[in-house]
């Protein structure tokens, strides 16, 4: 769905639309889901009904009545604009929904077919230029997709059958090649659907979080209902008939409609905030629990570590010279293609100048790496036929071994070296001319800078972080420790990975993790938080309840990051909203007790100018509070990496503390204002 | 507050206070775990034993909490119609030596449901109304049962909180009889003979005659042959003088009744004038360990809340949030009551004596605002002085501690679950603001916690303020009080949120022993005793089948300051909110127009 900009709160090509959407809401039927709204209508309905009836009045409660039926209007435009901005992306992706044809195998016989006829388990052909008709798995042949439809990703990728390379999404399109695929998915149920309902908000599920807070609003709604239905009669006993309009002005001014209004925003700009970082949660739910999650299963390779091992050290021998060790070991890695064997021909080069030799020298050999030998190197014919050099490189049993049989000696030097450089870690190479053993070749697992301080502020953040990796416990410990990860878990299988999972929740944490390989999809499913890459499998990314476009393991951080950020937000703007009561009844109860008991004037602590400027400025507060929030409920609060005392009296302080005080500025401002205009 | 003797009684009092609380609450640990172990077990145990026996139950085995639920109504419907029945006809029953007839219908029903709900709302004067077994067998007996209820109750919350994964909440039977056997009549015994040492009387002799050394003289309206007020040719009333000679001095078992009414917070007085009375609280010292036995149970479970979830720092913080309320209300109300009234002021009164009014000289200001303070923040509901003649601020702390649930130390038990209602709500609410959905102590704050809890919650305003506003504007609502304005506002208003909130104290001025008011403060004791409970028991199920999650640097801190604060403002701001606007027109109202030179 590219361009994927950040965009902006009020965008001008939204807000027409979003205005309409609001004013479409209005209808009661969309309202009566919320509670506090719903009585917000129906107060607003009240007032605009005592503007004819009560003739003496009319201008007061004329007032009122606009600004009621504005609070509510706002309270729509906030979930109007939020959904505005998913709707915008959704178009972009149906666009890529275009009908497709589909070239459908039914035996060896070819057969269009519309795309949207497919079922589970047809095998379609797509050759370069189609467009993959549904999501799928390659069964045969191997081919560059291009995904930047879905990924907004431009560099083509490559799709093979029988790999962890090998789910295709519908939408996307084949570049080069010829591969066969399995549909995986129903018509309606596709990725591309399901990431179309998701930035819709379309169907959107309450998250449990969030259906237990509308219950508190609710309760509240109903509290305060009860407080003000019971205040008429208590005010006959003192002789005092309060007029319908002003009990709703005090029952609208006091239910949360604040949080009310702007609650299911901040849920769609949560999973919005989400997409744009191209992370497709597959339900609201899953982002919830990305706040929650206290541990982290983070894979080594990608999140940690900088993908591979780069050779980092040459140990030469006794009494051979580095420079020697350095340039067998660039010779025999010339044609070494992994990256360990060119990080040995970099680091050569960067160490001591030398060049890399063209790779078809004359007379050179080059043995690969097998599983038999555990060596690879090359054979050189030097030029005046002395003899062959041999050259090998490989593990250190395998050396040991190789010089053995020609007779060589093992140095005890370099056996201290290898054992060195294991425990620290590392990878040891030994390099060897014929019998003669040169040295070793530290390789090692970069570990990716600022990840030691991320995993800090994550520690502080109470989330315990658990390193997995295939390597032996030596070298996972040392790099978990070079990391600063809290715990790792060496040689580890799906098997064991699914187990700590469960061991970890029966312990009473939550757990978020990625993968990318089938055997991944149990623990992907077994965990809180499953974040599987794009990359990956069709059963790992079915298995997981978050889809990560971009394969970036790192994510899984942030992910967790916008969990928390969508929950902070979500609580602050709450106790932000029952804080504002406090001013507001400050503001009306004495406006509606000064005719009856002129000496409750002692309680207008705000001096406001008159009893019905006090009310209505309430009211226009009450209001304008909704769209000044709009835009923080769609950014959400600022977070940061720390424990949750300090976050907790930091927010407390702005949106509790905050939310006391600031009403009574807004309302004296406002009754400022209105007197100054006139307008009461 | 400007005697030193009120700094000092203060200081004892709260220092005693938090002494009690680590220790008493240890103890409960034992009382309310079925294999708990104390000193008392040698001698206790195999009456416990027998107890068991003798009702058919099987202490090991633990109720859902629906059975538990379903016990405690049985029992408390049994002994409701019980103690109904005994009121009813104890004309007919021994221990009568006054001879008093059966109560009326709806004061035995209000009575009975008064004591069954640890209110002690009393329509009537005990003394002059009711049979020395009527007061021991029929009212004693709930001041126990009701107490012990209290407490399970708590005890059952607490651990749905503590425990993980489990169906059950506990045995109610277990629960009350090792409250009562090991807990509330141990201490009663040593404190009532305690009571005696300090003068109170103990005793089932019939009321003694005796002839005033001094006879009094009191004016009266007259009234001639037929009762009617006689009236002079302006239409005044005559006023004719009374010789008074002889005085009736009630007797009675007023010891052993005061012990427990102290202790479980009943507060249901053996006179009329409740602590007031000499025969009740004799001298200082009984009124200081009176205070002391209104707390000291309340706030001993606010340790065995931190002990038993393995948190004792989030017993002593949600200690310190109800102590930060007691002691903001006991300045609030000596101060107000030192001030007094500034109208007397102008008519020549000392303000440095401020107002006496509906006071004992023996305890005088401190004393009595302190007690005041004590009543309404525990649901005691005792009073050693008239709510009603107190200043409209002064008057106004206990009808705010009320409102608020009394969850100020709070009744036995019910104080610490309507606390722990605000703690959940406070953990809900705020716990979002650390980024995780809300946790207490490990258990995640789901939808049916905070229905349960807002239930509760709504349950007691709707009660408070329904009843009011609806006795506000019938007849038989306003005929009640005995003033009029804001001042008979508050009348009504307090006895509804005094019944509602099952704590019993009388604001006095309202005439409630009638039909209508008898019948309305009942139900409304019912609903603001069972429909709290239910929901409580509720949480408590729920919260005893969740997990429990893993504390970290992450993890919602539920002591400390922040959390206190934050407890506090939840109270105020959800809980106190509500009554604001009946506040304002009662006693808000009556300040103000006091101040601006108007008495009612």
């Amino acid at each position: 769905m590219p361009p994927r900009s950040t965009p902006t709160l009020f965008d001008r090509s939204h807000l027409g639309s979003s205005l309409a959407a609001a004013l479409l809401k209005l209808h009661p039927r969309v309202l009566i889901r919320n509670p506090v709204l719903w009585v917000t209508w129906i107060g607003a309905l009240l007032t605009t009904v005592a503007i004819v009836t009560s003739p003496a009045d009319r201008g007061f409660n004329a007032h009122l009545a606009v600004w009621l039926w504005f609070t509510v209007l706002f309270a729509n435009l906030a979930e109007a604009v939020a959904e505005s901005r998913g709707k915008a992306q959704a178009e972009s992706l149906k666009k890529t929904r275009t009908a497709t044809t589909a070239r459908r195998l039914v035996g060896d016989q070819e057969e269009r077919v519309p795309a949207t006829s497919l079922r589970k388990d047809d095998r379609v052909v797509c050759e370069a230029g189609d467009v993959i008709p549904s999501d799928g798995e390659v069964i045969e042949g191997i081919a560059t997709v291009d995904e930047s439809a879905i990924t907004g990703e431009s560099a083509p990728v490559i799709r093979e059958s029988g790999s962890d390379r090998s789910a295709v999404t519908g939408g996307t399109r084949v570049i080069s090649d010829r591969m066969v695929i399995r549909i995986s998915a129903e018509p309606g149920h596709t990725f591309l659907d399901r990431m179309i309902h998701m930035v819709e908000g379309a169907n959107r599920q309450k998250t449990p979080n969030e259906i237990a807070l509308n219950i508190l609003l609710a309760a509240l709604t109903l509290t305060f209902l009860a407080v003000v239905v019971c205040l008429y009669p208590m005010g006959l006993y003192a002789k005092t008939t309060f007029s319908i309009p002003v009990l709703v002005a005090l029952l609208v001014c006091l239910i949360p409609t604040t949080i009310g209004g702007l609650l299911s925003a901040i849920g769609i700009s949560g999973i919005d905030r989400l997409i744009r970082r191209n992370v497709m949660a597959m339900s609201g739910r899953a982002v919830e629990a990305a706040g929650d999650i206290d541990v982290l299963l983070l894979d080594k390779t990608g999140t940690i570590t900088l993908g591979n091992r780069m050779a980092t050290a040459f140990v030469a021998a006794p009494g051979v010279d580095q420079a020697r060790l350095a340039d067998a070991a660039q010779l025999a890695s010339l044609a070494d293609e992994t990256p360990e064997g060119r990080s040995i021909v970099v680091l050569a080069k960067e160490q001591f100048g030398l060049r890399g030799r063209e790779v078809a020298e004359p007379h050179a050999r080059f043995i690969p790496f097998t599983a038999q030998t555990r060596m690879s190197g090359v054979d050189l014919a030097s030029a005046d036929t002395s003899g062959t050099r041999s050259i090998r490189k490989g593990a250190a049993e395998s050396m040991k071994r190789h010089v053995d049989r020609l007779g060589g000696r093992f140095p005890e030097a370099i056996d201290a070296a290898v054992e060195n450089i294991s425990r620290a870690g590392g990878t040891p190479l030994v390099v060897a001319d014929g019998a003669e053993v040169l040295g070793a070749v530290q390789l090692k697992d970069v570990v990716k800078g600022g990840i030691k301080e991320r995993f800090e502020q994550l520690r502080k953040m109470g989330i315990r972080t658990i390193m997995i990796t295939g390597d032996n416990p030596l070298t996972a410990a040392a790099i978990a420790a070079e990391a600063g990860v809290d715990d790792f878990m060496a040689q580890a299988t799906p098997e064991q990975k699914l187990a700590r999972i469960r061991a970890e929740q029966s312990d009473g944490h939550l757990v978020a993790m990625t993968g990318d390989g089938t055997n991944d999809a149990p623990a992907l499913a077994q965990a809180d938080v499953g974040v599987a890459m794009n990359t990956g499998t069709q059963a790992a990314r079915e298995a997981g309840n978050m889809v990560d476009l971009d394969s970036n393991p790192t994510k899984l951080i942030e992910i967790v990051e916008i969990g928390k950020q969508l929950l902070i937000t979500r609580g602050s703007l709450t106790t932000f909203s029952i804080a504002n009561d406090v001013a507001k009844y400050f503001a009306i109860l004495p406006a509606m007790l000064m005719t009856t008991f002129p000496a409750m004037s002692h309680l207008n602590l705000m001096s406001l100018q008159s009893p019905r400027s006090a009310i209505l400025s309430a009211v226009i507060f009450n209001a304008l509070i909704i769209i000044a929030l709009i835009p923080l409920a769609l950014r959400g609060v600022r977070t940061r990496a720390t424990d949750a005392r300090s976050i907790l009296q930091r927010n407390l302080l702005i949106y509790g503390a905050g939310g006391l005080l600031l009403p009574f500025l807004g309302i004296k401002l406002i009754d400022l204002a209105l007197t100054t205009v006139g307008l009461v | 507050m400007n005697s030193p003797s009120a700094w000092i009684q203060w200081t004892l009092f709260v220092g005693l206070l938090a002494a009690i609380t680590k220790p008493l609450g240890l103890y409960l640990v034992q009382v309310l775990d079925p294999g708990g172990r104390t000193w008392m077990d040698p001698v206790v145990r195999p009456i416990e034993r027998l107890t068991y026996r003798f009702l058919g139950v099987q202490p090991v085995h633990e109720q859902h909490w629906t059975d538990y639920a379903r016990s405690l109504l049985t029992f408390s419907f049994v002994s409701l119609v019980f103690t109904y029945a005994i009121l009813r006809l104890q004309h007919l029953l021994p221990l009568n030596p006054s001879g008093f007839g059966a109560v009326s219908e709806h004061l035995a029903f209000n009575t009975a449901v008064s004591f069954t709900t640890n209110t002690n709302w009393q329509s009537y004067g005990g003394e002059s109304t009711l049979s020395y077994l009527a007061q021991m067998v029929a009212l004693t007996f709930h001041n126990f049962a009701s107490a012990a209820v209290g407490i399970a109750i708590a005890a059952v919350l607490v651990r749905g909180i503590a425990r993980a994964s489990v169906q059950t909440i506990g045995n109610f039977w277990v629960d009350v009889v090792r409250v009562t056997y090991y807990l509330l009549l141990p201490i009663c015994l040593p404190f009532a003979v305690f009571l005696v040492s300090q003068g109170t009387i103990q005793n089932f002799k019939p009321y003694t005659a005796a002839t005033l050394v001094e006879p009094i003289h009191i004016a009266m309206q007259a009234t001639d042959a037929q009762g009617t007020s006689l009236l002079d040719s302006n239409g005044n009333p005559v006023l004719a003088t009374r010789e008074v000679t002889s005085q009736t001095i009630a007797q009675g078992p007023v010891a052993s009744q005061v012990a427990i009414k102290m202790l479980g917070t009943n507060g249901g007085g053996f006179m009329n004038a409740n602590a007031a009375h000499p025969f009740e609280n004799p001298t200082p010292l009984s009124n200081f360990v009176q205070m002391v036995a209104i707390l000291a149970v309340g706030s001993g479970l606010t340790y065995y809340l931190g002990r038993s979830t393995g948190s004792p720092a989030h017993g002593w913080a949600v200690w310190a949030s109800m102590m930060i309320l007691f002691l903001a209300g006991v300045l609030a109300c000596a101060w107000a009551e030192a001030a007094g009234n500034p109208l007397h002021h102008a008519l020549g009164l000392d303000p440095a004596d401020g107002n006496m009014e509906g006071k004992e000289v023996r305890f005088g200001i401190f004393s009595s605002a302190l007690f005041a303070t004590i009543t309404t923040a525990a649901s005691c509901g005792a009073v050693n002085a008239m709510h009603d003649s107190f200043t409209a601020l002064g008057g106004l702390i206990p009808l705010f501690n009320m409102e608020l649930g009394e969850i100020v130390i709070g009744g036995v038990g019910a104080g610490l679950y309507g606390m722990l209602v605000f703690v959940i709500l406070a953990v809900f609410i705020a716990g979002l603001m650390v980024g995780r959905t809300p946790e207490y102590l490990g258990k995640k704050i789901d939808a049916y916690e905070v229905k349960m809890s807002m239930l509760a919650l709504l349950i007691l305003s709707i009660t408070i303020l329904g009843f009011t506003a609806w006795a506000a504007t019938q007849p038989w609502g306003t005929a009640g009080p005995n003033d009029t304005g804001p001042h008979g506002f508050s009348e009504i208003l307090y006895a509804f949120s005094s019944a509602a909130a099952n704590n019993g104290s009388a604001f006095a001025g309202l005439t409630a022993n009638t039909p209508w008011y008898n019948t309305t403060l009942g139900l409304a004791m019912l609903f603001g005793r069972f429909l709290m409970i239910l929901p409580i028991l509720a949480i408590a199920g729920s919260l005893a089948a969740k997990r429990k999650m893993a504390a970290s640097a992450g993890t919602f801190p539920v002591t400390g300051g922040t959390f206190v604060i934050l407890l506090l403002g939840t109270i105020l701001l959800v809980g106190a909110l509500n009554f604001l606007p009946a506040l304002a027109l009662g006693p808000i109202a009556e300040h103000f127009l006091t101040h601006s030179s108007t008495l009612f």
